[in-house]
């Protein structure tokens, strides 16, 4: 059955994260591992935060989903931590598809672990501050633009 | 001693008791905290603090949840009824974390107090010889910075602002003193759990690391040092709690005991 392996990869792709409607969670890095066996299907899955309210809808859409791909009878979601998600983990099209939705992608965890401001994800613009390192989600901060003096969102570097 | 899963840890006598009583400090801890956390939710003084709150009491509530399913895999009942379903005298958190919020200042600094002692906990978890508990905690971790950046900054800025911020900073700390040191202890399994590898160190070590990373906080505050915290009389880890940790274990409690068969 290893044949509908990219049947199962595109599937998940069209999984978006339940709180940023943009991005799939292939996107965001968090599908770990796809194990086909007859006709059961394990998919293992990284939460983005261990405390994520998200994970059970997460679950629910990946199993309807996958269950409509064509000789898949029985699904099963685990979410392990090992690796631990980090942000690098986000491919280039989620950065992208985060920017687009108004979320700045997480700037690569440097030296200093206060350099966390992303560029403007509306004017790119660069020096922005820190308004809260906490936001809506677990995994959002919210930043102050200077040259748009407006807020945004973007992803906490972890 | 490495250990890869609950099955095998099943197996080495003495094992799984040692290791029970460990995760029962972290989820304890975790949500209580996580629990006191979110009682300024729409309380805190201002808008920013109310999301910060309300992030931060989701995470640690969070991570409590993380434990809990490494007890129910352990042979534990699920991990709603071990929140909610479990009589004080079962629970392991430390004493100081059940007090009830206090003001602004005594929040600030017990939670700054909290997440460095935390972090050290953790970074040592990292190398723990039970797998499944390593890797919960490595992640776990990078979640926790965010919440000691913050509560450093609150405590540094409190502390050195002047007037009643001060003042209140001060008198915060001198109340936390008599109890913080509550939070180092390992209670009855600290042998065990050091000799099977589950921690590589000890309650005094967890202490001397804390106050390494607390002092100069202390200088930056301009807070005199009060010394090395002393060990306070009851032990929250041999299950010794106070009636402050039975109210809030009733507030808590409250809709899941009004039907605790419910599905919410």
């Amino acid at each position: 059955m290893s044949d509908n392996r990219d049947a199962l990869w595109q599937a998940l792709q069209e999984v978006k994260d339940p709180e940023i409607p943009t991005i799939s969670l292939v996107d965001l890095g968090m599908i770990h591992r796809l194990q086909v066996e007859g006709k059961r299907v394990t998919v293992e899955i990284l939460p983005t935060f261990v405390g994520c309210p998200a994970l059970d809808i997460i679950r629910r859409d990946v199993r309807k989903r996958l269950l409509r791909v064509e000789g898949v009878a029985d699904v099963e979601v685990k979410f392990v931590y090992h690796p631990p998600w980090t942000s690098e983990r986000i491919t280039e099209e989620g950065r992208k598809r985060l920017a687009s939705f108004g979320i700045a992608p997480p700037r690569p965890a440097g030296d200093n672990p206060m350099d966390i401001v992303p560029p403007c994800p509306y004017c790119g613009a660069e020096g922005g501050e820190i308004q809260n390192l906490f936001g809506p989600t677990a995994c959002r901060s919210i930043f102050y633009c200077r040259r748009c003096r407006q807020p945004f969102e973007g992803m906490k570097p972890v | 001693m490495r250990v890869e899963s609950a099955a095998e840890a099943a197996k080495i006598s003495g094992y799984r008791e040692a290791l029970t009583e460990l995760l029962f400090q972290l989820a304890d801890d975790e949500l209580v905290m996580g629990h006191r956390d979110s009682e300024w939710l729409g309380l805190a003084p201002d808008i920013e603090e109310d999301v910060a709150f309300s992030s931060i009491a989701q995470d640690e509530v969070g991570h409590s949840v993380y434990y809990f399913e490494r007890l129910h895999e352990l042979g534990e009942t699920d991990s709603d009824r071990l929140a909610f379903d479990r009589g004080a005298d079962r629970r392991r958190n430390a004493v100081v974390l059940e007090r009830p919020n206090g003001d602004w200042a005594y929040t600030i600094a017990r939670h700054f107090f909290y997440d460095v002692f935390d972090q050290i906990r953790l970074e040592a978890l990292s190398t723990s010889g039970y797998v499944p508990l390593a890797h919960g905690v490595t992640k776990i971790r990078r979640e926790e910075h965010y919440h000691l950046l913050h509560m450093r900054l609150w405590f540094t800025r409190l502390g050195s602002a002047g007037g009643e911020a001060t003042e209140r900073m001060r008198r915060a700390v001198r109340d936390l003193w008599t109890e913080i040191g509550g939070l180092f202890s390992l209670g009855d399994a600290e042998s065990r759990l050091l000799e099977f590898g589950i921690i590589p160190i000890g309650a005094a070590e967890l202490k001397r690391r804390w106050e390494d990373q607390v002092r100069p906080a202390f200088e930056e505050a301009k807070i005199p040092w009060p010394g090395s915290p002393a060990v306070p009389e009851i032990d929250g880890r041999k299950g010794e709690h106070t009636s402050d940790l039975e109210r809030l274990l009733d507030s808590m409690t409250e809709v899941f005991r009004l039907d605790p068969a419910a599905k919410w």
